[in-house]
């Protein structure tokens, strides 16, 4: 069932995740703060739903029939505000006011303050439920339109992600898609070393989901699971994208010190270097 | 006594949320595994297609609500007072009122009287957590008529708000009337005030009319509105009464007496004296002997108010 994606496509969508892992590292430098590990493992799925995968109108952000995106993984918020505004749902050079005194972009998103955010979220274990929410409506109201949650796998040891998760799948909610942003690392470290969780897609499996896992920052094999999503009936869909913390800056990639922890001057412009840019 | 009616207001609630969803197709409920203590059943049964039973999961409750509140919907989301504002408390912060979703949380069993649960159960600080948030609103009704005008004006403001309802039938105190923001004047008086919630109010009633018979007369304000709160009213009964006592079935931290004591000692300083459920939880027990027990009987309201009219010279 794979999808048909053009080469240059794939070549597009390429170009776009670097400019938004260079945006990353300097939206985090400039604020001093901030989550670069899981924004840069998260950035390849944001890039593949923002400007593939969902219906969405930057003139229109609230069109009623627009695919709707939690992020339940509130943290990965600059990835996603730099996604955003490449769309145009804000304009670029707003990137850097990230975590300032009066700007839009807060640390954790905020849907009252910017365009383009469906939920605010940030205290993880929340996003799926507000998604099941929305795709409960989505399907009493008669649309069409899916609803899309990611997930982190630190977030995989709150309860309340697998009350949400149970009941996506009581409900049968096939206009559902959550994807787990498997890193494997969260603030202390790897997953597995504190709380394990797996077998993560066979818990997904067991709470009636169909499950695919990929590889995380594959462009192929994101728009063929999306499109395998789309495609399935009766249930909702599990994606598990194998992830690294940190892609693309050598120095960041499995570890998790970079967590919720900002680069200084001269890691910033290394990992610009790394990226093909400057500061 | 005067005699009144009691009535569940549980099925008050009930009721009102049949009629609103007749009125209103987009109007959904969500329930956790308690609609038949909650009285949600019978919109259930009325519009099986609008009505979610998630079960034993409070806090994905209230994010679900918040989802389809997002939505555009209005939602009621009910259940026992000690999950509503307990179990999912982080859910209603930040899915709920930081989102500024248009939901409402209904929840029923708050206070003592829920009786033979015991202390578990017995929510009684909920009025403080949920009056702590922003964007929420926050209504204790004393009687079935004032439950069923706050399940529709709830509707009729697009944001958070919580209901907050007993489990025992309460007396008809009033003609239902209620107003968001302000408070109800039950029984005039020039001599102290009596400020009191939810099923404490007919017992300040009680008070008052016991007060009356000795040559004193009360004012009774039924503060249901209690987030927004009618300071004006607060301050003119301060400045024409000169004391003030409180009444709730709440922790006495944490409650509506320690929002009027804040309220007037900035404002308009005058004597007030709090009754509530002291610093401890709460027990097994019959409903209304639990009531006497920590704290909240008609006598010890009436030591209450004679030691407020004594600091005012207004007894010996």
């Amino acid at each position: 069932m794979a999808a048909s994606v053009s080469s240059s496509k794939l070549t597009e969508l390429s170009e776009r995740a670097l400019e938004v892992r260079r945006d990353v590292v300097r939206m985090t430098y400039t604020a001093k703060g901030g989550h670069p590990g899981g924004s840069l493992s998260v950035t390849d799925l944001l890039v593949a739903l923002i400007f593939e995968e969902l219906s969405l109108d930057p003139s229109q952000p609230n069109w009623p029939d627009r695919d709707r995106l939690v992020l339940s993984k509130g943290h990965a918020a600059p990835a996603l505000y730099s996604a955003l505004a490449h769309r145009g749902f804000l304009p670029v050079e707003e990137l850097l006011t990230l975590r300032k005194v009066g700007s839009r972009l807060q640390g954790h998103v905020d849907r009252q303050k910017l365009p383009g955010i469906e939920a605010s979220t940030g205290c993880l274990g929340q996003g799926i439920g507000m998604a099941v929410g929305m795709a409960l409506d989505n399907r009493l109201a008669h649309r069409t339109s899916r609803v899309y949650a990611i997930i982190g796998d630190g977030e995989c040891q709150a309860g309340p992600t697998w009350e949400a998760l149970m009941a996506g799948g009581h409900y049968r909610l096939d206009n559902l898609l959550v994807i787990l942003d498997r890193n494997g690392y969260e603030t202390d470290g790897s997953t597995e070393a504190i709380m394990g969780i797996d077998p993560i897609a066979e818990k997904f499996r067991a709470f009636r989901y169909e499950t695919i896992e990929i590889d995380g920052h594959d462009f192929r094999q994101i728009l063929d699971a999306f499109a395998r999503a789309r495609e399935n009936r009766g249930r909702p869909t599990a994606i598990v994208a194998k992830t690294i913390k940190g892609k693309g800056v050598s120095f960041m990639e499995h570890q998790h010190a970079w967590h919720g922890k900002a680069p200084n001057r001269e890691e910033a412009q290394k990992a610009l270097t790394e990226l093909g840019a400057t500061l | 006594m005067v005699e009144r009616t009691m009535e569940s207001l549980r099925d008050a609630y009930g009721k009102a949320l049949v009629e609103l969803g007749t009125r209103d197709p987009t109007l959904v409920v969500l329930d956790a595994d308690l609609s038949g203590s909650t009285r949600r059943a019978l919109f259930g049964q009325k519009f099986p297609d609008r009505f979610f039973n998630v079960g034993v999961m409070e806090p994905t409750m209230m994010t679900m609500a918040a989802g389809l509140a997002l939505s555009h919907r209005t939602v009621f989301a009910s259940t026992f007072a000690i999950f509503a504002a307990g179990q999912s408390y982080n859910m209603v912060r930040q899915s709920i009122c930081y989102n500024q979703a248009n939901v409402k949380i209904v929840a029923t069993h708050g206070g003592l009287l829920v009786g033979g649960d015991g202390g578990t159960h017995q929510m009684l600080e909920d009025i403080a957590l949920m009056r702590g948030l922003p964007n929420m609103t926050v209504i204790v009704p004393a009687d079935g008529p004032t439950t069923r005008s706050a399940t529709f004006a709830v509707t009729e403001l697009e944001g958070p708000a919580y209901i907050r309802l007993t489990r025992e039938n309460l007396p008809t105190v009033s003609d239902g009337t209620f107003v968001l923001g302000r408070a109800s004047e039950l029984r005039s008086g020039g001599d102290l005030t009596i400020v009191a919630v939810g099923a404490l109010v007919a017992r300040a009633l009680d008070v008052a009319e016991e007060l009356h018979r000795v040559g004193v007369e009360a004012r009774v304000l039924d503060f249901a509105s209690v987030k927004p709160f009618d300071q004006k009213a607060l301050l003119r009964a301060a400045r024409e009464t000169g004391a003030i006592l409180t009444m709730e079935e709440h922790s006495v931290l944490t409650g509506v007496g320690s929002l009027v004591a804040a309220a007037t000692s900035e404002n308009y300083p005058v004597p007030v004296r709090r009754l509530g459920v002291p610093d401890v939880f709460g027990e097994s027990g019959d409903p209304w002997t639990l009531m006497d027990r920590f704290g909240l009987s008609k006598e010890r309201a009436l030591e209450e108010a004679w030691d407020l009219l004594k600091m005012r010279g207004k007894v010996q």
